[in-house]
């Protein structure tokens, strides 16, 4: 190959290379980035019944249930206007506790229950939006 | 008294800083030698006021000062010194202490080797250092001064966080600052060559070694704090495509890229303005890495403060660094021409498919990182961006670059002849497709059809590194640093995707209620809750569980998962109890109380885990070695060389 074909080859399969990348990496995000909603959002009709979302918020004073001796746990995710009730099976993380933030990550059910898979508490390793934040200051002093 | 002589060191490190910039870019500039000479100098003064100041941190730790701000709030009189000398880290402005600390160091080591290099080259990379040193020493004093007083003092302090008492993270910051910093040398390298507007022969042998290192450091770091987000945060993950992960892991790729381009500008005189600019793309990740971190931008158990101001200044600082290198690139980039050409299955190409792939893999991650921002600022829903997105779109560029590497190695400057080496290379293609097999349907139970092809791949990669070596032993040919290196790093590689293949697919892992004398079953792995007691610590209390672990009916060993309570924040801490026998982690954390005498605990059994980290050490390893080669001491021998200068940095 001359050294001009050459480099037009290496062109071309970097682009096409690019450009199959790129496509690929917008449908992943499309596909995959979850939408985060509070209580009043939830309340709005925001979040689709069966759909995957992120719900924050508060975790209302006296609102934490446990089924004795199992993990399944309930409690109520508010933001001081409107609340939704959750349910968890599994282990809260350390710095989970009523009257602090968390995020938890699930979808709603039939009976308007969120049913979440993930809960992350405020200050846990995971990524918190500064929005969030925002929307978890009143109570959080 | 102690902390003012501080406080003062840091405003003298400021002035030197100055002069250091001054004199390193404008005395070359207008050809005043004198001007050029008096770098050295205050590069040594500086290096003297900040380890001062470090000093001055360090004894405020030691002698409990808690009338000064910084060490009532990130200490106590219950914490041990280890702690209190990592304390120094701990929070927003010891941290950045450290990062100036660190950039003193490599100061140093490079005003050191500067005697190999030609004077005026010399004293630019020193005055570009002394810019970076002078934005972070203001930023510093103006926002973030860790010498403050506090009026009246505290009685006590208000201790370190208890997440980072913790001997990771009492190297895991300074080594990842250390990698971070070190690639303001290579930065400074580019910005030498691009103020002169010429690009010396010997430039890319001599920015090499300082790269490789940086890289190294950096490699260590990201997997430091890997291990100990695995143990620490008593949870079990590695990798959680944090952002703050995410800011280490852009320059880290980015870096390894510019290696490999390094390689190719040294080798071969090609990507001579590609080079330049991965060296100023991956020092720019660094401080955006600093700046997501440091800002507050990103909430995250890493962000210490969350200040408007600090965020406005490094957010001014990033433009004016980034955006004054890129302009200069676009103004002297065009004069550095490549003229040689290559065939398409020489090494070259390899290479620039490897920076191709690897850049577009640091895009991705950029883009899931600053996505969640950009819609924020534009008002948009609030998003966030997990691991559907990063796993799939990572591996995507990822895989390709493994190929790439297992037959790239093999592959000659400008002609590609793979012909001698075709047989091996088939053959351990064929053995590691074997033996992944074996593994994946043998020894467990096939999880995805990623796991046979990573296993592939991972061992491909290791058989095909060990070719040349074994090769070249036998034909009783010398095996030159450099060359050790790159094997070893690319085995270090090859291990760390064969424990990522097998950990992602065969991990077990089930959370439990049990009673006192209660067990469950995971796998080969039965463990029984035997018994749970007080334990107490110098600052804290806490429960500690008896978990009796059998493997195949035969006792294995008794593991003891603690939830401690630290007194001064009265914040809880779970520390998993994690038993490890040939890399497989066996891995058990206590929940909380359920009541009913029941306990909540998290089990979980990671085969190979162990090997991730290994892996990134051994290549580390690999990068200490090749930057250690005696060929980059030897670019200029006019002068008698002071032994082991080079690839040395200060750390």
């Amino acid at each position: 190959m001359t050294p001009r074909r050459r480099r037009l080859v290496l062109v071309i399969g970097i682009l096409v290379g690019v450009s199959i990348a790129g496509a690929l990496a917008l449908s992943a995000f499309r596909q995959n980035v979850m939408f985060f909603f509070d209580p009043s959002q939830v309340a709005a009709g925001a979040a689709p019944a069966g759909e995957r979302f992120r719900l924050g918020g508060m975790v209302q004073k006296g609102s934490v249930q446990r089924t004795p001796g199992s993990l399944e746990v309930r409690f109520t995710v508010t933001d001081f206007k409107h609340d939704v009730p959750v349910k968890y099976k599994g282990v809260l993380p350390d710095l989970f506790r009523e009257g602090q933030g968390v995020i938890a990550h699930g979808h709603i059910d039939g009976s308007g229950t969120f049913v979440a898979e993930e809960v992350l508490a405020k200050h846990d390793e995971k990524y918190m939006p500064p929005k969030i934040q925002q929307s978890l200051k009143p109570g959080a002093t | 008294m102690i902390p003012e002589l501080g406080h003062f060191a840091l405003i003298l490190a400021l002035l030197l800083a100055a002069l250091q910039a001054f004199f390193g870019i404008v005395g070359p500039q207008l050809s005043r030698e004198r001007w050029a000479a008096a770098v050295i100098p205050a590069v040594a003064g500086q290096f003297v006021m900040v380890m001062t100041a470090m000093g001055c941190l360090a004894y405020a730790f030691a002698s409990f000062d808690f009338s000064v701000r910084y060490v009532a709030d990130n200490s106590n009189s219950a914490l041990p010194l280890i702690y209190r000398i990592a304390a120094i880290w701990g929070a927003h402005e010891g941290s950045l202490l450290l990062w100036i600390f660190l950039l003193a160091c490599w100061t140093l080591a490079v005003a050191i080797a500067a005697r190999r290099m030609p004077p005026q080259f010399a004293a630019r990379v020193l005055g570009v250092l002394g810019l970076i040193s002078f934005g972070f020493l203001l930023f510093t004093l103006v926002t973030s001064n860790p010498f403050l007083r506090l009026e009246p003092a505290a009685p006590d302090g208000h201790d370190l966080n208890p997440l980072l008492q913790d001997p990771g993270l009492a190297i895991h910051p300074p080594m990842l600052y250390t990698g971070y910093v070190g690639f303001a040398v290579a930065f400074a390298f580019a910005g030498a060559a691009m103020l002169a507007g010429k690009m010396d022969p010997s430039w890319a042998r001599q920015t090499r070694p300082w790269a490789t290192a940086a890289w190294a450091f950096l490699t260590c770091g990201i997997a430091l704090g890997s291990w100990w987000s695995y143990y620490e945060l008593g949870w079990g993950g590695y990798w959680f495509w944090d952002p703050v992960e995410n800011a280490s892991f852009m320059p880290w790729l980015v870096g390894t890229a510019l290696i490999h381009s390094l390689a190719v500008t040294d080798k071969r005189g090609l990507f001579k303005s590609w080079t330049l600019l991965l060296a100023i793309l991956a020092f720019s990740l660094s401080l955006l890495g600093t700046f997501l971190v440091r800002s507050g931008v990103l909430v995250s158990v890493h962000s210490f403060a969350a200040d408007p101001a600090r965020g406005i200044f490094i957010l001014a600082f990033l433009i004016l660094v980034i955006g004054g290198a890129l302009s200069l690139y676009a103004w002297r980039a065009p004069g550095l021409k490549s003229q040689a050409g290559f065939e398409l299955s020489a090494r070259e190409s390899f290479l620039l498919f490897n920076n191709i792939l690897l850049v577009i893999a640091a895009a991705t991650v950029f883009g899931g990182t600053m996505a969640p921002l950009i819609a924020d600022a534009l008002g948009l829903p609030t998003l966030s961006v997990g691991p559907p997105y990063f796993n799939p779109s990572f591996l995507l560029p990822i895989l390709p670059l493994l190929l790439l590497a297992a037959v790239g190695m093999h592959a000659g400057w400008k002609r590609g002849r793979l012909s001698e080496k075709k047989r091996a290379l088939f053959s351990t293609a064929l053995i590691a497709a074997a033996g992944a097999l074996a593994i994946a349907f043998g020894l467990f139970a096939p999880a995805s059809a990623l796991t046979p092809v990573g296993l592939t791949l991972g061992i491909w990669i290791v058989l095909s590194s060990l070719i040349d070596p074994l090769d070249r032993w036998r034909r009783h040919l010398s095996l030159p640093r450099g060359v050790l290196g790159m094997t070893v790093a690319h085995i270090g590689l090859g291990v760390f995707v064969i424990a990522l293949s097998t950990v992602q697919s065969f991990t077990l892992e089930r959370d439990a209620a049990l009673a006192r004398g209660q067990s469950t079953q995971l796998g080969a792995y039965e463990f029984r809750f035997e018994d749970l007691g007080p334990v107490e610590g110098p600052n804290y209390d806490g429960v500690r569980g008896d978990i009796a672990v059998q493997r195949n009916g035969r006792p294995l060993i008794m593991l003891h998962p603690e939830k401690r309570r630290y007194w001064v924040q009265g914040s809880v801490m779970t520390e998993a109890a994690i038993h490890s026998h040939f890399g497989t982690d066996v891995f058990v954390a206590l929940g909380e109380d359920l009541g009913a005498g029941r306990w909540s605990l998290r089990f979980q059994v990671r085969p190979l885990v162990d090997f991730l980290w290994i892996g990134a050490f051994i290549m580390a390893l690999g990068g200490a070695l090749a930057a250690s080669d005696r060929r980059y001491r030897t670019v200029k021998s006019t002068a008698a060389l002071p032994a082991g200068a080079a690839g040395e940095p200060a750390a």
